[in-house]
């Protein structure tokens, strides 16, 4: 398992004597800003991905930037390495603790410092919650637009890390789009703010480059985030057919009719029945699969835009198309959704969760070809995803208690990103990299690409101490564990088309 | 059916499409085995931006040709070399466009200089700026490598996002090759309006309506009159037109804005300031022009550098010598130390032995 870091191929620091790095940060902190025995360090020892788990030498609870500051440098002088943590919901493993590390919660920095409604801004604070920026802003009629699953308990500073996404990206973008300015603490203790006030400032667009780095750049300690104002109208279509494959053909069908719909979501049989089953959202469970289209804007518009998405279905095959009779039909349709992940407790003790990105034109032809996977592998696989943005979730079912069953889907999810690369796409597209698809990422880039990464982290952390063995795979391990590149097409899956 | 359509659309764009990869390649290797500085040059439209350009020329005009283009995709990857009114003809054909409506300061401009110019015309801030579309590409590092940063498909995690910050980076990190660009599809109706208004007025009209979810594409105010644009679908343009009232906006007035030809954009000295919209700027004799909802001002103004850089930042904003610096003069708002010494940091990255465009955006870098 991959919470298993390898000296040989994986950038890690001997750990030092904890008395000599608590005796350090001790006199940096709070009386309670600091965590150091095991029962307290537990909630820390794994995120989102519960399968991995390691413990951090200790714990720091920073109060504000200049407390992140202090730990830092005196990170930097010790050579001990850094993990930063928002709300701990990630799905890679990219808050998973390193051996020997300082673990740092950014929980306790998490207040609204401002909003200014006529410019549509906030400024906040790493730890606030996802969620809570929209309920803060709901009384001027804004919202903020990114809306991962886990909006409710996710903080804004690992949305930041990770890039986060959500249902509406397709038309309201990822957190790089939404975010403009950043202030930032380097390993060595400077503080640097990237972006600003206005749309841009000069030199290079470092608040892009910054946003997604997963905590291997710099720990971001205050965030301005630009605000939408909230749609009048909002309307969700429900189609379902008979084949999976024109299900896909009716995703590509509905953006070449020029319609960017707020969120456009699949979920085949599997998936859908394990879903109606928990939520009884009311979706017609013989479907093979169903598509959930939502359109925002005003009101007339609205209303014809629609019309055109049911008839696209349609003209693509669909076996019932149904409009959600009011808000409260549109709530549940989207309830149902949301609780599909959850729902396949019914279908098996566990699940573990893939995030490939590929071209939409190549949703048949990859849904098709990961129920072949599946077979070979002798496990099921259910789909509920971003078919909009073309971002699978396939979700490998298995039981962690029988033997070999966690390796077989760790296999099959390796062979379904590698797929998704060979397909024109990418391993992933909102979960981050983290440590969970870090050998995935010797597939998807050259050995000049890697270095060009590691290069770019040591333009802002020279010594390598920020989230050391996440994300960016050393060429040690990509010769030791990762497969083939098939970057140029060459290698798998030679039997199909791709560009 | 898709294949078929993508086919005729690449083979209708086939007879411009030329591959100079490897030729540009052994340049940038040969000028990194001497350390000799190369001055990237797409259509040559911008050579004014910027400080002044060193060293051999690197021509990136033959590198042209759309590598791919799947209308459904919503992407359209080509040559840094082509032609970018090629492209905008080629996505008017299946009703896209580029969402963030770069100037095209001449017919040879091209996708690379754009991208590496960081334009981006009226519909920023509605609609993003040139780095929220770019989705990958492929540049030539210093030491004539090839990178593929980023991919063709909007939701893309992997790796660090090195791509975003080659729009604007005037060349300063590598060669583009190659670029992938979201598309967006273009508005069903579009209508513009016009008001007598003085700026604070107009202003709040602004700042007002942005607070709504409305069908806003532009709003610029030429120093007497605020001009309104409205695009999406037909009943919410025709329902915000017929609120809003005004008059017709003249016609031409945003195809000049945005390709620069109107009014003061003319000028041979030419300041651009990028502020917040909602901030109050002290009054500065000269002709000012507002795009991007009050966000960006061009200005004509023979007032003091120093003095037009601090009614910037006094705001949180930035000044650019847009055009027309005189020697010694600098183009943009200095960078604090810290930031500078990131910015070199990062450029030996890419470019170790700093041979592209060295100094066009700040002297030793």
């Amino acid at each position: 398992m991959l919470d298993q870091f390898d000296d040989r191929v994986d950038p890690i620091f001997a750990p030092i004597d904890p008395a000599r790095l608590i005796a350090a940060l001790r006199p940096l902190m709070d009386a309670d800003g600091l965590v150091t025995k095991v029962e307290g360090m537990r909630v820390y020892e794994t995120d989102g991905l519960a399968a991995y788990r390691g413990m951090p030498a200790v714990v720091a609870l920073p109060r504000d930037a200049e407390q992140v500051r202090a730990v830092l440098m005196a990170c930097a002088d010790l050579g001990v390495a850094v993990v930063a943590r928002g709300a701990g919901t990630g799905l890679s493993g990219g808050a998973l603790p390193s051996p020997g590390c300082v673990l740092l919660s950014l929980s306790r920095m998490s207040r609204i410092l401002s909003i200014d409604p006529e410019a549509r801004t906030a400024r906040v604070q790493p730890g606030v919650r996802n969620l809570a920026i929209s309920d803060a802003v709901a009384q001027f009629g804004l919202f903020y637009a990114p809306d991962p699953s886990s909006q409710l308990a996710c903080s804004i500073g690992g949305n930041v890390a990770e890039n986060a996404g959500g249902v509406h990206c397709l038309k309201y973008g990822l957190t790089v789009h939404n975010i403009q300015k950043l202030d930032i603490v380097t390993i060595n203790g400077e503080m640097l703010t990237l972006g600003g006030d206005a749309l841009d400032t000069p030199g290079f667009d470092l608040t892009a480059l910054m946003t997604g780095s997963e905590g291997l750049l710099a720990v971001v300690t205050e965030i301005t985030v630009r605000l939408l104002p909230t749609p009048t109208h909002a309307q969700v279509i429900l189609a379902a057919f008979a084949d999976v494959r024109h299900a896909g053909e009716a995703v590509a069908a509905i953006i070449a009719a020029g319609i960017i719909p707020a969120g456009l979501e699949m979920m085949d049989r599997l998936a859908l029945g394990a879903a109606e089953a928990h939520t009884h959202a009311g979706y017609p469970t013989d479907a093979a699969a169903i598509l959930l289209c939502e359109l925002d804007g005003a009101d007339g518009d609205v209303g014809a835009e629609l019309a055109r998405v049911a008839a696209v279905c349609e003209t693509s095959g669909a076996t019932q198309v149904r409009l959600a009779r009011d808000e409260d039909e549109r709530k549940l349709f989207w309830a149902g959704r949301k609780g599909a992940f959850p729902a396949m407790g019914r279908l098996a003790p566990d699940y573990y969760c893939i995030d490939g990105t590929i071209p939409r034109r190549r949703l048949p032809d990859v849904l098709e070809a990961i129920e072949r996977l599946s077979g070979e592998h002798g496990l099921a696989v259910a789909n509920v995803f971003h078919a909009g943005d073309g971002n699978l979730h396939p979700l490998i079912l298995y039981d962690a208690n029988r033997d070999g069953e966690i390796e077989r889907a760790e296999a099959l999810g390796g062979a379904i990103l590698e797929l998704c690369v060979a397909m024109g796409g990418t391993i992933t597209g909102e979960h981050g990299v983290g440590r969970e698809k870090i050998n995935q990422m010797c597939v998807q880039f050259s050995s000049a690409e890697i270095e060009t990464f590691f290069a770019i982290k040591a333009a802002f952390d020279p010594i390598g101490l920020l989230n050391p063995g996440k994300a960016i795979p050393t060429l040690a391990r990509c010769a030791e564990y990762g497969s083939m590149h098939v970057h140029a097409g060459k290698a798998a899956f030679a039997h199909l088309d791709r560009f | 059916m898709f294949t078929r359509e993508r086919r005729r659309l690449l083979t209708s764009t086939a007879s411009r499409s030329t591959d100079r990869t490897e030729a540009l390649t052994k340049a940038v290797r040969a000028a990194a085995a001497e350390a000799r500085p190369l001055c990237i040059v797409g259509g040559d439209t911008k050579a004014f931006h910027g400080r002044a350009a060193v060293g051999e020329r690197l021509e990136m005009a033959g590198h042209q040709g759309v590598v791919d283009y799947e209308p459904s995709e919503l992407v359209i990857t080509a040559r840094a070399g082509t032609p970018l009114l090629q492209i905008e003809a080629l996505l008017a054909r299946n009703t896209q466009m580029l969402a963030f409506e770069p100037p095209i300061l001449g017919p040879t401009s091209t996708l690379g200089g754009v991208v590496a110019s960081g334009f981006s015309g009226s519909r920023r801030p509605f609609a993003g700026a040139v780095r929220d579309s770019v989705l990958g590409v492929t540049v030539l590092n210093g030491k004539g490598e090839a990178l593929r940063l980023g991919g063709t498909v909007f939701k893309n995690v992997a790796g660090f996002d090195g791509f975003r910050p080659m729009a604007g980076s005037l060349g300063c990190l590598g060669v583009l090759l190659e670029i992938s660009i979201r598309v967006a599809p273009s508005p069903a109706a579009e209508t513009s309006r016009s008001f007598e208004l003085d700026w604070p007025r107009a202003q709040a009209m602004i700042t007002a309506l942005m607070r709504r979810p409305v069908p806003l594409s532009g709003a610029a105010h030429d120093g007497h009159r605020l001009h309104l644009r409205l695009s999406g679908a037909v009943g919410a343009v025709e329902a915000m037109a017929a609120e809003i009232g005004g008059e017709a906006t003249p016609e031409g007035f945003w195809s000049d804005l945005r390709h620069r030809r109107l009014g003061p954009l003319a000028q041979p000295r030419l300041w651009r300031l990028s502020v917040p919209r909602t901030a109050t700027l002290p009054e500065l004799p000269g002709l000012w022009l507002r795009d991007w909802a009050g966000g960006e001002i061009w200005l004509d103004s023979e007032a003091p550098s120093e003095r037009i850089r601090t009614i910037a930042s006094d705001v949180g904003g930035h000044a650019t010598l847009y055009r027309g610096a005189r020697t010694g003069e600098s183009v943009f708002t200095p960078l604090p130390d810290g930031l500078f010494a990131l910015h070199r940091r990062l450029k030996t990255a890419f470019d170790p032995a700093g041979i592209f465009n060295p100094g066009r955006m700040y002297e030793g870098l």
